[in-house]
């Protein structure tokens, strides 16, 4: 069992005062969490090395302006950081960073990485927003009695891996009605203890997952099954899938903000798919029209094959999509199926290798004797 | 699609087996059906989805993939990256409601001439079941 400790502090106040007392006594060199920027709401996630500038630091606020797997490959891409880290991420964001970091897109060997149960994050245009502060603490009741807010993401709303695996050390947000309080922290590697010390707080024996977090698990499946019935339904085939993504501006927004995504140079991004109007003769010639500049589904089904496998189901892609497409409930529908077919949990073990890359001989052996 | 009307297929043969396979169906006579289109690469694995992808967005009523039977590999191991593709494909497919008989995979060696003519022959009479592919008259791709 991992090794709990009970802090007498409201969560915020509590893990903000151990993360700093964390870089006072220098066990650590850099903070990767997030800050606010000014006083008008924006957070972004920052390296943070002063104490000083750490009393910005707002690690739990339930917003993402960035995947932080990705944040995170940005500067570990060509090794581990020189000075050991603490990184605070929400779970599938720890997801997607072991994602990359399978890809050889980053490094998690001096980084202390702090997760949470999560009760999602807010959609992206409410930053900003001047009721943010009060959405934020009507987010922080719902969080308390284990509901699901419905001020988060979709993809939030039917996340149902919201517990965090590969968490050095989890913070126990969900369902614990006195948040104001007090709060667990979990130590769940030999990592993560070494720095059990420092929490100052009574040791304590625990489970992280109780029965409210099993309800509410319960309750987001549930909302899962529903969303995806809504979003596509399976008999209405080419016609509704057109539609969905006609609105589509081909920014490429939902692949550029996509922790899965990696490639510096997208096939998508290139000019492969597009062709002189000489060669576009035979598609007018049967069709008598084309959208221009087309492959717009060319390029949400090109890019499911290449990351919806691995799709850790953030929201990023929806929350930036500027004429509202659910594109992360699509993926997520297209990669939970994905996944279950073979048998891959995105973000679960480092040295599980990404279906694309691998294969077993003796797998759908059915196939291709017909 | 009535009887008379020839579907569009477009298959991707890999050089070392299936497009041998067909080669050897030709010269041994046997009867092929017009409908297919071959495109010959050097290896299943050499198949991109995208290439399967766009085929059928471009209207093409059905995609054969081909390639060597498990095991049987020029490059060792490129038929099962195909395979996985394929299933990877079928799986997209499915779970969007478009219709998934409209892609293949079929493992032909190079001397089963017979079995090229027989899933050739098969595969277009479901293709000429299912009609013609509604991406043909689809213009905001």
């Amino acid at each position: 069992m991992a090794k709990a400790v009970k802090i007498k502090k409201n969560v915020e106040e509590g893990l903000f005062d151990f993360l700093k007392s964390l870089l006072e006594t220098e066990k650590i060199k850099g903070v990767f969490t997030l800050k606010k920027m000014d006083d008008n709401g924006a957070v972004s996630y920052s390296l943070i090395t002063s104490p000083d500038e750490f009393k910005k630091a707002v690690p739990l606020y339930p917003f993402m302006p960035v995947n932080a797997g990705k944040a995170l490959s940005s500067f570990t891409l060509l090794g581990k950081t020189e000075e050991p880290i603490a990184a605070v991420l929400r779970p599938c964001e720890l997801r997607a960073f072991v994602e990359l970091i399978k890809r050889a897109q980053g490094d998690v060997e001096n980084i202390l990485i702090i997760s949470l149960s999560c009760g999602g994050v807010l959609s992206l245009n409410l930053m900003g927003d001047k009721d943010q502060e009060s959405t934020v603490s009507k987010y922080w009741e719902s969080v308390k009695k284990a509901e699901i807010s419905p001020d988060t993401r979709e993809t939030c709303q039917f996340c149902e891996n919201f517990l965090p695996i590969n968490a050095d050390i989890t913070v126990a947000a969900v369902g614990n009605k006195d948040l104001d309080k007090e709060f667990t922290l979990f130590f769940n590697t030999p990592k993560g203890e070494e720095f059990s010390k420092e929490a100052s707080g009574s040791s304590v024996s625990e489970e992280i997952e109780t029965k409210e977090i099993n309800d509410f698990k319960k309750k987001r499946e549930e909302l899962k099954e529903k969303f995806f019935k809504e979003t596509q339904s399976e008999d209405t085939g080419l016609k509704s899938l057109v539609n969905i993504f006609a609105p589509c501006l081909g920014c490429h927004g939902c692949s550029h903000v996509c922790p899965i995504c990696y490639c510096t140079l997208c096939e998508f991004d290139s000019k492969t798919h597009n062709y002189p109007t000489s060669s576009l003769g035979s598609d007018l010639m049967v069709k008598g029209g084309l959208k221009v500049p087309s492959g717009n589904l060319l390029f949400h089904l090109g890019r499911m094959t290449h990351m919806a496998v691995s799709c850790v189901s953030c929201g990023m892609c929806s929350d930036v999509c500027p004429v509202n497409i659910p594109v992360a409930t699509i993926f997520s529908k297209v990669g939970s199926s994905l996944q279950k077919e073979f048998d891959y949990f995105p973000g679960k073990d480092i040295e599980e290798p990404a279906p694309q890359g691998t294969y077993k001989e003796d797998e759908f052996t059915k196939i291709g004797e017909q | 699609m009535n009887n008379k009307q020839i579907p569009n297929i477009i298959g991707f043969l890999c050089n070392w087996c299936s497009y041998t396979g067909a080669d050897l169906a030709g010269t041994s006579r046997m009867k092929i059906p017009p409908s297919l289109k071959t495109i010959r690469v050097m290896c299943s694995g050499r198949i991109d989805p995208l290439f399967v992808l766009k085929s059928f967005l471009k209207g093409a009523d059905g995609v054969m993939m081909m390639g060597c039977h498990p095991g049987d590999c020029h490059y060792q191991k490129g038929n099962y990256n195909a395979r996985r593709r394929y299933v990877m494909l079928n799986d997209i497919f499915k779970t969007l409601g478009l219709e998934e008989k409209r892609i293949g995979l079929w493992w032909v060696s190079a001397s089963e001439a017979s079995r090229f003519a027989k899933v050739t022959n098969e595969y277009n009479e479901e293709v000429k079941k299912l009609g013609t592919n509604p991406a043909k008259e689809e213009i905001f791709l």
